[in-house]
């Protein structure tokens, strides 16, 4: 086995239906690189990620992860296992506090679960990650916050924050920036760039702004109807006849017909 | 050094006491309770010998002494069943129409077991009741744990109606008394409330103050934020790795056997039981205790109990029969008015109540 290899997919199929979502993907991701998925809306980059997280299972094909075989394993095993995911539309714990999320998402993968006779302050070292996590993310002033009153592009970076917390190997992300205002976006790519240089993660990421992923990605899979369409460094992918034809096309076609 | 490390004891032990001195004032209250009672409203006649301490003791199991610690180990009673169903619908999020299922079934547990035909010792009686209640929750709780929302309710609700079938069957009727219940089973003359009222109040409160302490460890431990979590959105739970399903089997375990403790006191008490324990009804009124106390809360319960077996008894005086009429009409302003229950939105306006206090002091300081 290629230990350079982080997860792995293989013939991996998903129908809803009548509907091939994923059809028949085979992608392979290696450690420490930060690999993008574009393609146009409906091309199933969604449903290829929930099939990486493990919340939906696949028709058929397999998942590797570290060489083992995860297709049929459970959402919260995998978080112990070193995968974790963010979520396109905000999916946070409203009411409680902004620490509370992250507190609590660092004593998911930690072995204090179960102590139901302890209170949980005494567990310092979850609070003081998610103190570190906050201030990564921009959120150190607004810890005490319930999270639904965060800002939009603050709820984003909590979304961000979760997810650091658990200390994944492998970060999956759903369209982090979606619906943030344009003058936040540096500032959280600026952190998803971090992460990857600092703490030597794997980042697979699901972007539909063009000129954010061009500049922070070492491999970009291009998805059209359920299949791979291609996949290159950002320069291969803009140069390819067939990704410009099927994507970028289908995307400024009708500008450019218009003209 | 050192002056610095006993002023952190110092003054962490200060902000403890400042955080538990509600709680510490109303204990005090519980506890001086049936000799404040004697001394106001007990009978003076009822004191034979002495002076002091015993004559008090003696008065306080007369007239409305007895009478108002009576009260007050019903709330007692309900406020344990009140806060076990806070940590399954408050702090958890589930939502059952069934926890009558664990009081009445606790309550007849004990019925039987002191009764005529097993003659069982208080003690062992109470802890068959705790592991009945174990293995009935663990049970029931995997069952209807795989549904959730409304059809958990309702699944909840069909257990919680079986037993409540079996209780009025005329099959068992030598066991259950069927529709009738049980009534006058012989309970340790050392515990009759009729005998030693005072003795039984400060039973009942120190199951309530272990109740309150252990539920309220459990919703502050590290599982009991978990709970929380699964209530807020189960769905990241997961995705944070949680196995969400065992946190909730714990919570209404926990709630099983605190509620299932809550019946066998009420059966002890009334010496009687009966089908209705087991009705929706009962868990109805749980229902409604924790509502209008505040879910989440764990005092709320205890409050939203003490409001309504209160309101019960003054309005059924004032009003009769058409009691309940008035009692729902409060009900609907409560939950209109105080969507969080009194405690939940205290604790919600809190801020606002903090800031408008102080531009009432500024105001007053003429700024």
């Amino acid at each position: 086995m290629d230990d350079s290899i982080l997860i792995e997919t293989r013939e991996l199929v998903k129908i809803f239906g009548g509907l091939r979502a994923v059809d028949g993907v085979s992608m392979t991701v290696r450690t420490q690189t930060l690999h993008t998925i574009i393609g146009p809306n409906g091309a199933g980059k969604t449903t290829f990620f929930n099939l990486l997280s493990g919340n939906i299972r696949p028709t058929s094909g397999k998942v590797f992860y570290k060489g083992r075989d995860i297709t049929g394993v459970p959402p919260y095993r995998r978080a112990h296992i070193g995968i974790g995911r963010s979520f396109q539309i905000t999916n946070v714990f409203p009411n409680l506090s902004v620490l509370e999320n992250v507190r609590l998402a660092a004593q998911a993968v930690g072995h204090d679960n179960y102590k139901f006779w302890a209170d949980h302050r005494r567990f310092h070292k979850y609070e003081e990650r998610a103190q570190a996590i906050l201030q990564q993310v921009g959120l150190a002033s607004q810890t005490n916050l319930p999270a639904r009153l965060l800002p939009h592009g603050g709820k984003r970076k909590l979304e961000l924050g979760i997810l650091l917390a658990s200390d994944p190997d492998l970060l999956l992300l759903d369209e982090p920036t979606a619906g943030m205002a344009r003058e936040e976006i540096p500032m959280l790519m600026e952190v998803i760039r971090s992460v990857r240089e600092t703490g030597k993660k794997t980042i697979i990421l699901v972007e539909h702004k063009m000129d954010l992923v061009m500049n922070v990605s070492d491999r970009i899979s291009v998805m059209h109807q359920g299949q791979l369409l291609a996949e290159g460094t950002p320069l291969e992918i803009a140069a390819n006849p067939t990704v410009q034809k099927a994507y970028l096309g289908d995307l400024y076609g009708d500008l450019t017909e218009g003209k | 050094m050192n002056e610095t490390l006993s002023t952190t004891t110092h003054s962490s032990a200060r902000r403890r006491l400042a955080q538990w001195w509600p709680y510490l004032l109303i204990l005090g209250l519980l506890v001086l309770f049936p000799l404040l009672a004697g001394a106001t409203i007990g009978d003076p006649a009822a004191a034979q010998d002495g002076a002091g301490l015993s004559s008090l003791m003696q008065r306080a199991e007369s007239g409305a002494a007895k009478f108002w610690q009576g009260m007050i180990i019903q709330i007692l009673i309900f406020a344990i069943f009140a806060m076990s169903y806070d940590l399954l619908l408050g702090y958890t999020g589930i939502l059952s129409f069934g926890h009558a299922m664990f009081f009445g079934t606790g309550g007849y547990a004990m019925a039987i077991l002191i009764g005529r035909n097993f003659n069982w010792s208080f003690g062992m009686a109470l802890l068959a009741v705790i592991l009945i209640a174990l293995a009935q929750s663990l049970i029931f709780g995997v069952l209807s744990l795989r549904v959730k929302g409304v059809y958990l309710a309702m699944v909840t609700l069909a257990f919680a109606e079986m037993f409540y079938i079996l209780a009025e069957a005329g099959d068992f009727r030598k066991y259950t008394g069927a529709d009738d219940g049980l009534h006058g089973f012989p309970v340790p003359g050392w515990l009759s409330a009729t005998d030693h009222r005072t003795r039984f109040y400060y039973l009942t409160l120190i199951f309530f103050v272990a109740a309150f302490l252990i539920i309220k460890r459990l919703v502050d431990s590290p599982t009991g934020k978990v709970m929380v979590a699964t209530r807020e959105n189960e769905h990241r739970a997961t995705m944070i790795g949680f196995n969400t399903f065992w946190y909730k089997l714990t919570a209404f375990v926990a709630a099983g056997v605190f509620a299932a403790l809550a019946g066998a006191l009420s059966a002890m008490y009334l010496v009687s039981v009966t089908p209705s324990m087991l009705s929706l009804g009962r868990t109805i009124d749980v229902l409604a205790m924790t509502i209008i106390g505040g879910m989440g809360t764990l005092v709320g319960p205890i409050l939203g109990a003490s409001i309504i077996q209160l309101l019960g008894y003054w309005l059924e005086r004032w009003f009769g029969a058409s009691w309940t009429l008035v009692y729902g009409i409060l009900f609907m302003l409560i939950v209109i008015f105080l969507p969080y229950g009194i405690v939940g939105t205290l604790r919600a306006r809190s801020f606002q109540i903090r800031d408008g206090w102080k531009q009432l002091q500024q105001t007053l300081a003429g700024k």
